[in-house]
């Protein structure tokens, strides 16, 4: 904080804000002087990229709340109304519920590049735990909006997730009561979580977002060869393999912004429903609490879990499992133990291995969506074991890995 | 720096930092408990009376609780003779998947012989199934002994609310929570465990 003074010498207008708020220097901390590796790949795109879907929700989120009514009696026509009377309003519902897809595609990569690279690793374990959190209270955000429609997959949902709660021992009933705030999902259920929706998880999730970028510009940027760029600066102490953020890195994330808005404005415009991937065609179809969806599924980015879930015959077990399939991310930094970071330098199980897992992850998706034959729970049995499996492989394999040399600088770019 | 430490003003430190958790916790309490159900979802969803002496030997009636219609037949002992006899015919004879109190774990699924509760929605997808009480043969079952029948996708359910092999619903028809006030009135949504 003692670096207000530099600033202050300049005079005129910015220079009186400078006294009295650091604008300048939190510019130059995490724009114009924040060093970034010279070497971002692709995977490098998907940071920014979510950062603009989250604005994108904010945006049409406000806007959705404008002309929708948490009312069981009335909340299912507000959204015909949007999507039929409001001006632009099917735009507007469109780029919110494309919106909410396109942040689990960009966050899945993004995960997936921390787990290429070894983003995870020491000394940026805090910016993988706090990011896991974000990925937590994302599929938070993502159930209740679900549930706002009022469609009866929305309802049936709601239904079968809030059941989840009744696994907890001893308290599951009454713990179940309190979440809908009834004896069934009822207009009590719709309009809590249109409150936790609309502003509670919002004001968390950005603040969290907050804390994830200050802890990566804390330790700084990984990069596809997983070298410290800290390790060699130059005399005025800026890292010799690292170029400012911007304009390096703003003008790269602008193209990949435009390649993302490409796809994402097609899907809007044309394929907005995904073929019932997006939203579901039994969603179509107002709340009913007489009457079951043939496949109670939830939206494609929860699949993974809930085949896990399914794959467990045993309610209790089945949640704790899809639980544990979560929580065990938490760890990954402490489960893998080799001092490598990136796979670049990593032999060929580790790469066989974290491409089975990526595949295993993959079909557990799509049997999430399929009804649950013998084959497919047996699939889903087996997937399952091989997704924990990993974890217990990795902490025994990365013990004492044989890897390629590292090197020290970034060559050639 | 330990040296330093003025012991006293650390001890009021440490208890006023006590006292304050401890009322951050009291205070919690409105926020956490606002979720309970209201007095009117309570209302509109409490236990409900029925009144079972008016319903002759083989009758159904038909009482609603939490927007769920909830069966109550006055079985025959005719009717529930034939129920050791289904079980080769039946999903889940001992209704180990089925949705019911621990009382009613028996053949006849209820806490009294001839009295059944049900809730009267089909595990399949939701429709109302329709009371067939004879034991005579059915267009959809020639070897019909009694019980329910859903015109939706033709579920069929035994005099104990048991599903039939062959029928689309995987799980008998739901026991809900009841107990007897006395011999004449049963009151569903109440265990019996506080009445």
């Amino acid at each position: 904080m003692g670096k207000i003074a530099s600033s202050s010498s300049k005079g005129g207008f910015g220079g009186w804000i400078n006294d009295r708020l650091p604008v300048t220097q939190f510019y130059k901390d995490h724009l114009s002087e924040y060093y970034a590796p010279k070497n971002f790949n692709f995977w490098y795109f998907f940071g920014s990229l979510a950062l603009l879907v989250l604005v994108n929700q904010i945006l049409t989120g406000i806007w959705l709340t404008m002309h929708y009514k948490p009312d069981a009696a009335q909340a299912f026509g507000m959204v015909e109304y949007i999507m039929r009377d409001v001006p632009w309003g099917w735009l507007i519902r469109y780029l919110h519920t494309t919106g909410a897809s396109a942040f689990f595609v960009v966050i899945y990569f993004h995960m997936f590049r921390g787990l290429l690279y070894g983003s995870y690793k020491k000394p940026r374990e805090l910016v993988w735990i706090i990011g896991m959190v974000i990925y937590l209270a994302l599929m938070a955000e993502a159930f209740l909006g679900y549930v706002l429609p009022w469609g009866n997959m929305s309802y049936w949902g709601a239904k079968v997730i809030t059941q989840l709660f009744g696994a907890v021992p001893f308290v599951g009933d009454a713990l179940v009561e309190w979440v809908r705030g009834d004896y069934v999902i009822s207009d009590a259920t719709l309009n809590r979580f249109f409150a936790l929706h609309v502003v509670a998880l919002p004001l968390a999730i950005v603040a969290l977002v907050v804390l994830h970028i200050a802890a990566l510009h804390t330790v700084g940027s990984n990069n596809p060869e997983g070298v410290d760029i800290k390790k060699h600066k130059d005399e005025n102490g800026k890292p010799l393999d690292g170029i400012p953020f911007h304009p390096y890195y703003t003008v790269k994330d602008i193209f990949g912004v435009g390649v993302f808005l490409l796809i994402f404005l097609f899907v809007v415009f044309v394929k907005p429903d995904m073929g019932g991937l997006f939203l579901e065609h039994d969603n179509y179809v107002p709340a009913d609490p007489l009457v079951t969806p043939a496949l109670i599924k939830p939206v494609w980015y929860f699949t993974p879990f809930y085949a896990m879930l399914r794959a467990v015959p045993d309610m209790q077990l089945g949640a704790l499992i899809m639980f544990a399939a979560i929580v065990v991310l938490f760890f990954l930094p402490w489960l893998d133990r080799s001092p490598v970071k990136s796979i670049r330098y990593r032999r060929w199980p580790f790469k066989v291995m974290l491409s089975l897992f990526a595949v295993a992850f993959i079909v557990l998706g799509w049997l999430g969506m399929q009804g649950a034959t013998e084959l497919y729970k047996l699939m889903a049995q087996v997937l399952t074991a091989f997704y924990f499996f990993y974890f217990v492989w990795l902490f025994f394999y990365s013990r004492n890995e044989k890897y390629h040399e590292v090197p020290t600088r970034i060559e050639g770019h | 720096m330990t040296d330093n430490v003025n012991k006293s003003r650390r001890t009021l430190l440490l208890s006023t930092g006590a006292v304050g958790v401890v009322g951050a916790g009291f205070a919690a309490v409105p926020f956490l408990k606002s979720w309970l159900p209201s007095e009117r979802a309570k209302a509109a969803g409490g236990p409900v009376k029925a009144d079972v002496s008016k319903i002759e030997p083989g009758q159904m009636i038909n009482v609603m609780w939490r927007g769920q219609p909830v069966f109550v037949v006055n079985r025959t002992t005719k009717q529930t003779n034939v129920l050791e006899s289904l079980n080769g015919k039946l999903k889940d004879p001992d209704s180990e998947g089925s949705t019911q109190p621990d009382y009613v774990n028996n053949i006849y699924r209820s806490r009294k012989e001839n009295l059944l509760v049900v809730v009267g929605i089909c595990t399949h997808l939701g429709c109302s199934p329709k009371y067939y009480p004879d034991l005579v043969p059915q267009q959809f079952d020639t070897e019909w002994k009694g019980g329910f029948f859903c015109p939706c996708h033709s579920s069929r359910f035994d005099i104990s609310g048991r599903v039939f092999s062959g029928s689309p619903a995987s799980r008998n028809l739901d026991v809900p929570p009841y107990a007897f006030l006395d011999d004449n009135t049963i009151e569903i949504g109440n265990d019996g465990e506080q009445a």
